[in-house]
């Protein structure tokens, strides 16, 4: 018999992926340090192991104040967009369904161009400002969705969030035009970055952790929403209850990511199709390797970002556009014959 | 097993966008009966299994096993009344386990899972249905009578005594209508199973329901056994039809168009 549920190798598979790209991501760099200290200072750090790992104090704080926080923040917001856009394809049941679909990153591209223009752009406020932009965004394409069309049907709230996004980026574009001088610095935080540091990692982190679980406990619910809000609500679901929370914690997470890295496209799509091609169409399976997946993405992405025109760094955002867009395309030819 | 579960609907009303659907409709069925709904297209026989279901909001009563739905939970409520829409969402990846799975819904907590007597039951409901050989084939490589099957096996799988089934023969040939209605009432009779269904064919009508409302424009303007509602008057009247009914040969009666200009 066949089960929706999440079997172990295909978990393992996507945790290997990840492990390794985590490894690779702390082992290469612009900077040039030697792979085999980096492992040893890694080592070092774990408790009762003491190595002399024979690195200088300025590679080492490249090491842990730069290098390692930049992979564990490309992990966690890879994980978040992901997952965040795993969750949203469930709750509107369309697979096209993506993070920023109901106006986050507009909300949080209007929030951080203020700050930058009118503010000098603070960059301990940005991150708050994001967030506050992406909820912000969510939530007034919530309230509109729900005026406009009684009992908050998915299609209107899609709608909602399109007219939301639109009026909301041309106030955008009108506030960054009164600055013309900060344009590259908002365009630089509009494609992505996440270079951060510890600090954010510890600001998003309750935010990530709680989203996530609540996502993934919801895993075999949307498997029951899959089949209609009406034959979910006739098998006893309080189906629009069961959807409003998987879609609050779907924003949090993408309002988490959007803080700390601006916005990244590509991630919340590609990640979670590919893993239904290869693993199977439950969410329950979809969620938790989405995240893995999302997460082992986004640190290549960012790990060819800034290595590719070293000491240059490209915007992650181009990178998950550039590579992500025609490996969507491959996946989605080879895998086609399975479907008929 | 006999769960006894009659059902009844007293004054029910229902007015959607402003549009009265349906007004002030009474029906009853015993435990273990068959009650077809036919009426026109648009007389509001979907809205009616839905409002009973509490899907759309209604006014007047709904009674299941003696008790008003109303005051039920929802997974409750689900334990005792069964429903396949006229068109089921099949997701095309999912498999036809997994479908008939999420019958198993009302029996599970929020944040729980599907334990071994559902899947139990899940699997004797596909034994049942001879889909037990299609168990791992996805959904979108079935064939339609097959979908229908599918569908009742998750209707099933909820084992609850009353079974409300939205036009269950839509879309399928002669042979294949006439199998899932027989399947329908060997399952009606072996369970007990209290079977609401709305069917547009009145032939297939006649023959299978014990009794029959007539809908027109939201409201019921005939019930009884079937030889009481399948009369030439009343069918002319709502549905517009040349028709002659006449008795079958087991007294059910038969219902045949005939071409204006021939009498």
């Amino acid at each position: 018999m066949t089960s929706a549920g999440l079997r172990l190798r295909p978990l393992i598979v996507a945790l290997v992926v990840l492990a390794l790209s985590l490894a690779l991501g702390v082992l290469v760099g612009a900077a040039g340090i030697s792979p085999r200290g980096i492992a040893l200072a890694l080592l070092d750090r774990l408790p009762f192991v003491s190595l002399d790992s024979g690195l200088s104090p300025v590679e080492q704080n490249l090491l842990f104040q730069l290098r390692v926080p930049r992979v564990l923040l490309a992990a966690v917001v890879g994980g978040l967009l992901a997952i965040a856009g795993a969750g949203y394809q469930g709750v509107f049941r369309n697979p096209m369904a993506d993070p920023y679909l109901l106006g986050a990153a507009a909300g949080a591209g209007l929030t951080v161009t203020m700050i930058v223009v009118f503010l000098g752009g603070d960059a301990r406020l940005v991150p708050v400002a994001a967030f506050a932009g992406a909820v912000g965004g969510v939530f007034l394409a919530y309230a509109l969705g729900n005026t406009a069309g009684r009992g908050g049907g998915t299609a209107t709230l899609v709608l909602a969030g399109v007219a939301v996004t639109s009026f909301l980026t041309a106030l955008q574009t009108f506030v960054q035009q009164l600055k013309v001088d900060e344009l590259q610095r908002i365009y630089s935080w509009i494609l992505g970055d996440v270079g951060g540091g510890w600090e954010q990692i510890w600001l998003i982190a309750p935010y990530a952790v709680v989203s996530s679980a609540v996502m993934l406990l919801h895993g075999r619910l949307l498997d029951v929403l899959s089949v209609g809000d009406e034959e979910a609500t006739s098998l006893g679901l309080r189906a629009a209850r069961a959807r409003f929370i998987v879609l609050l914690a779907a924003s949090l997470a993408t309002a988490s990511a959007v803080a700390v890295s601006g916005l990244i496209a590509f991630v919340g799509i590609v990640v979670p199709h590919v893993v239904r091609r290869l693993a199977g169409w439950s969410y329950r399976v979809v969620l938790p390797l989405s995240f893995v997946g999302g997460a082992a993405f986004l640190e290549l992405a960012d790990l060819v970002a800034r290595t590719v025109l070293a000491p240059a760094e490209l915007p992650i955002g181009v990178v998950t556009a550039f590579v992500g867009a025609p490996f969507f395309v491959v996946v989605l030819r080879l895998t086609k014959r399975v479907d008929t | 097993m006999k769960p006894e579960c009659p059902v009844e609907v007293r004054a029910l009303g229902v007015t959607l966008g402003g549009r009265e659907v349906l007004a002030d409709v009474a029906l009853s069925a015993g435990a273990g009966e068959w009650l077809a709904i036919i009426g026109p297209n648009g007389a509001g026989k979907s809205t009616l299994l839905k409002a009973m279901l509490g899907l759309v909001p209604h006014e007047g009563e709904v009674l299941i096993g003696g008790a008003p739905v109303r005051d039920r939970a929802p997974r409750r409520r689900a334990r005792l009344v069964a429903y396949a829409p006229q068109n089921p969402s099949l997701p095309a990846d999912m498999t036809v386990y997994d479908y008939a799975l999420l019958g198993r819904t009302p029996y599970i907590a929020y944040f729980g899972r599907e334990g071994a007597r559902d899947r139990e039951v899940t699997g004797s409901v596909l034994e049942r249905l001879d889909l037990a050989e299609l168990a791992s084939r996805p959904l979108g490589q079935l064939s339609g009578g097959e979908r229908q099957r599918v569908v009742l096996a998750r209707a099933l799988a909820q084992e609850a005594p009353v079974l409300l089934l939205d036009e269950p023969t839509t879309a399928l040939d002669l042979g294949h209508q006439q199998q899932v209605l027989e399947l329908v009432d060997r399952l009606r009779l072996a369970d007990g199973l209290t079977v609401v269904t709305t069917l547009h064919d009145l032939i297939l009508a006649g023959q299978y329901a014990d009794s029959l409302v007539l809908l027109s424009s939201g409201r019921a303007v005939a019930s009884g056994p079937p030889k009481q509602v399948l009369t030439e008057a009343l069918l002319v009247r709502h549905f517009g039809a040349q028709v002659r009914v006449e008795p079958g040969p087991d007294g059910r009666p038969l219902v045949h168009l005939i071409r204006p200009g021939d009498r």
